[in-house]
């Protein structure tokens, strides 16, 4: 047996001798010894495939590779490709031609699994340059991307195997544009942030570290309900390394937080409810993240047992217990529009049906991380990849007394959202720690406890009744809607809201009548996520839609037609659509291309010709969804842009980028407004002590209300920077005009550095600041109009279902998205794609299941999302009807993309196969039963 | 609490032995590690003090040719068995299965000696191995034993490997004329990423019938078994709609599937298994006819 002393190992061509540390797997060797962050950690548990690096050749999961037997070995990372050329301080990066081609193909969001997108797909092309579909699909098949761009993963590892052959630069791809796209917006861009993204160079929270940092970690309850008695933190404070343990005692101030509705408790005390298993009893603060888990072994607590709620069904019968002391109804939402017992009495056929849909986990491969610290003047510094910055300032401020400007978060990049970093996670927990201690406090989630803890979507089921005439003309539309909300409010209210105010579909109805129960109970809280309630009532909706088609023998698609909202509609709120409904439009678009591929019966099923029991058919769904607040809320977003002294301009938003490409749209909104190329515009997010407020990156909203800020912001600046010149060079302000990098002043050319430079020598700062209000909406019950616009979507989505198994796929859709204007193509193309396979992962795999009150899906590989192996071949079309107060037009897609692809598929299977799915996630099982009950009727 | 303290790199079986008899307790010895790691960290396994890397033990990484047997050393890559041209040929069930292991950065690390060793009831691997009817090569201080791969397993999880008794390969007949097999599995999209259910299937063809075959179904109890009365259905017989009827109506008389929640029903399984039943033995059949 050879001894070994030290580990000697090659990374990135650069040799290295190191002592052995207990236990060290490579990731950490990677990322806390060499500070090589590029490497990250999603999972831990080798289902995700962010950690992948390449070791003599082969792609391996750091996260589980011992760093010992890493010994002898060339490792790769993602700083190692990109090559330095050049000497003598004139050297520039070339980047690998994976590198450019993600750029390129927009295959770059959130960012966060790209190192281990591309690191996978390096050691693919060393291996095969020339790669088919299938050979990139079966090497990237466990490495995730929940922003879902597989398409264009897949399209920018062909483009980079061509590059690498043929030796010339990779291939652009085709992306469609915006109809009437201007000098910038409209036109494709690649995100400012994409190259530190391919470089592995992009940091998020946990890439960070502090000098003296402790690392905390949270005793979670892990009962589902019950009354705390007893909690001994003896054990762990005495334990040699822990630094701090708090309890509920040691919080003074508020003792809740929340969203709107304040009634999370920051930590339990004894004698108070566990009202779900991720409430929090203790926290513990650590020399390290070891030290710390062992603490949290130590802590022990007894409870008395408390009867489990779990369902909103079970929370809303009278009989049941209750969670909170004001009962278990956290609202009752109404919508009425006419009368619903006329409509019905006018009907000529009535259909009723009940759908349920189950809770999702958002799965955004960064886990939470929050790290607290003081500064020297005793503010505290909190670094998070949050949602909604002002908020989490708002809160951590009223849990530690502080007044707020002595908080500053501090956003970092987001390894995707989707809804799921709107609530508090770590923050405070972290920021209580900090003041403890004094020293810097890093709470970073294990995938474990992201599962269990933050706010899921909302699991509902929905009773709907629809009434028609026999041509199809929709007289009334009767739902009742349980929505599970957990065990805290969050935003749970106005998930429901939306569930509700959406829950007869973008159609004309005269007659509606809709209840809907958001119910606590003891399962996790739920709250937003990335579809906002309307995805589960567009299930039941859609679903109805085709059912009733083949009950009046109608085509599905000429219903939706008949009863489509167009402008001039009045919704079944009250509002009358004035402007800005594409939903005809996208309709059409969609229809045209279902048929040039699939004939003038997609509806029908067709046999494999070569395997009998593989039937297709295709599905058709529409959806819309508001943009923005609405509702009443106040709506509105700052921006500020500084003229800074190199002559760039910076924008300044606390508007939150998940990946969805808010930065690229401002970056293109100001270039458009100041004459610039976006090489000229930066932008600063989520800052609350440099930008001003954006309000919460929810509700489809940013593009509309941030956008029209930094427009309306950008216009400010070029009257400041007019008026300036005018005076200074005694000209009339309709002979100047910017363009890239200079202002042009009649004949004569000024650098905008300079520019700035004088102004500031002058003791003026060339800055700007503009608060967009959005126009005011009314509150539900009110009439009038209760959002600013709407997001509209037709989908068409192929399946294959396979008769003997019930296994379904689904090779094919084609989309249409009515988004306004499209100021963003190469981004739009990558939410469309990725909600499609969201959509996917809701229909087909995702299954968030609790028992109890217990998570059973408390892993990635129990919780599974999907993989590159389902993506489709979409077809996608832009539709653009302008919204009239939109930047440009421009309104929502963010969450619509979503939408109509579930029951799109569910239509599809039963077109297919006769068998109607009314409960969600397809499962493959019952497809056979029903199958087999089909056979013995027949 | 770490995984481990000391991670030893072994060079030889001699030297991997006297390691583990040396060690402090707990030991193990460990080779692509993709699941015993894991469960430690998940709490589900307890953590060691001691883990023996078997990974430069250069017989453990060999796949080879060995006059007229396939010899797989147990701790080569599952990555690299899957894309074998020796396995393509001679056991192109094992190249499949292998290939459906975990995912492609897994199998990187994974070993087929792993595979078996952690004797779960469908691991795809050793499904495969039990239906090439392949002998299990260990190694202890007596010396080297041979048996076959049903011997190793004595209950869900558990092994029949002794303390410090090294599972160093497996080898099983090179292909012969007439000879082919197949492997495939069912799915669940959501959930563990483990088969519903999965099948192994060899044989071999004399003329018209099938002369010799062995199938292996997983999960079916809770060790691997073959599935002894459906292969009687088969042999001597010729493959046609009959047999097949035959064999799968024997499946619900002598196959055991159980329900396992979130997962599958028995009966959804008894389904799934007479349909795989009837599409891998049609394809080992075709493949057994390429080599005639």
């Amino acid at each position: 047996m050879k001894e070994m002393k030290n580990l000697e190992i090659t990374v990135n061509g650069k040799e290295y001798t190191l002592p052995i540390i207990e236990g060290e797997v490579l990731s950490d060797l990677l990322r806390e010894r060499l500070r090589l962050t590029g490497t990250k950690i999603g999972c831990n548990e080798s289902e995700c495939g962010s950690c992948t690096v390449v070791i003599d050749g082969d792609p391996v999961l750091s996260c589980s590779y011992p760093a010992v037997k890493a010994h002898g070995k060339k490792i790769t990372t993602i700083e190692g490709l990109a090559k330095n050329v050049g000497n003598n301080g004139n050297t520039y990066t070339v980047l690998h031609p994976l590198q450019d081609a993600f750029i390129e193909y927009g295959a770059v969001q959130c960012g966060f699994c790209i190192p281990g997108q591309i690191m996978t797909s390096y050691a693919l092309l060393e291996k095969n340059s020339t790669p088919e579909v299938k050979d990139i699909q079966y090497a990237l098949k466990d490495t995730l991307c929940r922003c879902a761009g597989y398409p264009s993963i897949i399209g920018a590892v062909q483009a980079a195997s061509e590059s690498i052959v043929t030796g010339k630069p990779v291939h652009p791809p085709i992306v469609p544009t915006s109809r009437i796209s201007k000098r910038m917006v409209g036109q494709v861009s690649h995100r400012p942030d994409a190259i530190a993204k391919v470089t592995g160079q992009a940091i998020y929270s946990d890439d960070i570290q502090f000098e003296g940092m402790l690392h905390a970690r949270v005793k979670r309850a892990m009962i589902p309900a019950g009354i705390l008695k007893e909690l001994d933190v003896s054990e762990a404070l005495a334990l040699s390394g822990v630094k701090a343990v708090l309890t509920a005692k040691d919080v003074l101030n508020a003792k809740t937080h929340g969203l709107f509705i304040k009634d999370w408790p920051v930590l339990i005390d004894i004698g108070e409810p566990i009202r779900y298993v991720g409430d929090a009893l203790a926290l513990v603060a650590a020399d390290t993240r070891e030290i710390a888990s062992q603490a949290l072994k130590l802590i022990t607590f007894k409870f008395d047992p408390l009867p489990v709620v779990s369902s909103a069904v079970q929370a809303h019968d009278p009989e049941t217990r209750k969670i909170h002391d004001t009962g278990n109804l956290l609202k009752h939402i109404q919508v009425n529009k006419g009368s619903v017992s006329e409509g019905f009495n006018d009907a000529d056929v009535i259909l009723e049906h009940t759908y349920y849909t189950n809770p999702n986990d958002h799965a955004f491969i960064e886990p939470e991380c929050s790290i607290a610290r003081l500064t020297d003047e005793n503010k505290l510094e909190i670094f998070v990849g949050s949602q909604i910055p002002y908020s989490d300032r708002e809160q951590v401020a009223a849990v530690l007394g502080l007044p707020e400007h002595q908080v500053r978060i501090i956003g970092q990049l987001i390894g995707g959202g989707f809804g799921g970093k709107e609530d508090i996670a770590g923050q405070i927990h972290a920021a209580l720690l900090t003041m403890k201690t004094k020293k810097p406090v890093k709470l970073l989630f294990d995938r474990q406890e992201s599962l269990i803890v933050h706010p899921k979507r909302h699991a509902t089921q929905i009773d709907i009744k629809v009434g028609a005439k026999k041509d199809g003309q929709l007289t009334a539309v009767r739902t009742e809607l349980h929505g599970d909300t957990g065990a805290y409010a969050s935003l749970g209210e106005k998930v429901m809201t939306r569930a509700t105010t959406h829950a007869s579909g973008p159609y004309e109805v005269p007659h509606v009548d809709i209840d809907c129960y958001a119910m606590y109970t003891n399962n996790p809280p739920a709250g937003a996520f990335r579809g906002f309630g309307v995805m589960q009532s567009a299930f039941a909706v859609e679903s109805m839609m085709d059912t009733l088609a083949e009950r009046l023998q109608l085509d599905p698609i000429e219903l939706r037609r008949k009863n489509a909202l167009h402008v001039g509609s009045v919704t079944n709120t009250g509002q009358e659509l004035r402007d800005s409904v594409g939903l005809l439009e996208c309709i059409e678009k969609v229809e045209k291309a279902l048929h040039e591929k699939a004939g003038p019966f997609p509806f029908k099923p067709v046999q494999d010709p070569e395997d009998p029991n593989t039937v297709r058919a295709w599905g058709f769904a529409v959806a819309y969804k508001n943009t923005g607040l609405g509702g009443g809320a106040p709506d509105k977003a700052g921006a500020e842009i500084e003229l800074l002294p190199d002559g760039k301009f910076e924008v300044r938003s606390a508007s939150a980028e998940l990946g969805q490409g808010l930065p690229t749209v401002l970056q293109l909104i100001v270039a458009e407004e100041l004459g610039q190329d976006t090489d000229h515009v930066q932008i600063l997010l989520s800052d609350t002590d440099l930008t001003p407020d954006g309000g919460p990156t929810t509700a489809s909203r940013q593009t509309y209300v941030t956008g029209n800020a930094v427009k309306f912001a950008s216009r400010a600046m070029r009257d400041l920077l007019t008026s300036e010149l005018a005076e200074r060079y005694d000209i009339s302000p309709e002979k100047i005009e910017f363009k890239e990098g200079l202002a042009q002043i009649d004949r004569q050319e000024i650098q905008l550095s300079t520019i700035s430079q004088n102004l500031r020598k002058d003791g003026l700062i060339p800055k700007v600041a503009y608060t967009y209000w959005a126009p005011e909406t009314k509150p539900l019950g009110q009439g009038g109009d209760m959002h600013v616009a709407f997001s509209f979507a037709a989908q068409a989505a192929l399946v294959e279902v396979n008769t003997i198994t019930g296994e379904v796929t689904v090779p094919e859709v084609i989309v249409a998205n009515d988004v306004g204007f499209a100021i963003n193509p190469l981004g739009l193309k990558g939410q469309v794609e990725g909600g499609i396979v969201m959509g996917i992962g809701h229909a087909l795999v995702e299954d968030f299941v609790l028992e109890e009150g217990m998570v059973i899906t408390d892993r990635l590989a129990k919780y599974r999302i999907p993989s590159i192996y389902y993506t489709p071949e979409i077809t996608s079309f832009i539709v653009e009807h302008p919204s009239a107060d939109g930047p440009y037009g421009a309104k929502g897609i963010g969450e619509i993309c979503l939408i109509p692809t579930i029951p799109a598929i569910t239509n599809a299977i039963y077109n297919a196969i006769g068998v109607r799915v009314d409960r969600l996630p397809v499962d493959q099982e019952k497809i056979v039963i029903e199958l087999q009950q089909q056979k013995q009727l027949a | 609490m770490t995984i481990w303290k000391d991670y030893q790199l072994a060079y030889s079986l001699p030297e991997a032995v006297e390691a583990y008899h040396q060690a402090q307790q707990p030991v193990r010895f460990v080779s692509g590690g993709t699941d015993l790691l894991l469960e430690i960290q998940q709490g589900s396994h307890p953590s060691m003090q001691t883990l023996i890397d078997l990974n430069h033990i250069d017989e453990m990484r060999e796949l080879s040719v060995i006059e007229d047997r396939i010899f797989i050393g147990a701790a080569v890559p599952v990555s690299q068995i899957t894309h074998s041209a020796i396995i393509k040929e001679h056991a192109i069930a094992v190249s499949e299965a292998t290939g459906l292991i975990g995912g492609p950065q897994v199998r990187n690390s994974a070993t087929l000696g792993g595979n078996v060793a952690h004797s779960l009831p469908a691991a795809d691997g050793m499904i495969s191995l039990v239906a090439m009817n392949a002998t299990a090569i260990t190694y202890s201080p007596a010396g080297y034993i041979k048996k076959n791969i049903l011997e190793l397993f004595i209950g869900p999880g558990k092994s029949a490997l002794a303390n410090g008794e090294i599972l160093v390969g497996f080898e099983f007949p090179i292909r012969r004329s007439g000879e082919g097999s197949a492997f495939d599995r069912v799915m669940r999209p959501q959930g563990v990423a483990l088969p519903i259910l999965n099948l192994a299937i060899w044989l071999r063809r004399k003329g018209p019938v099938i002369s010799d075959i062995r199938i292996a179904f997983g999960p079916s109890g809770p060790i691997p078994t073959r599935a002894m009365q459906v292969e009687d259905v088969f042999r001597g017989n010729e493959l046609n709609e009959e047999t097949i009827a035959r064999a799968k109506t024997t499946i619900l008389e002598s196959v055991k599937f159980r329900t396992s929640r979130m997962r599958a029903t028995a009966e959804y399984r008894y389904h799934l298994a007479q349909a795989l039943l009837e599409k891998v033995v049609k394809i080992a059949w075709l493949r057994a006819g390429e080599k005639e």
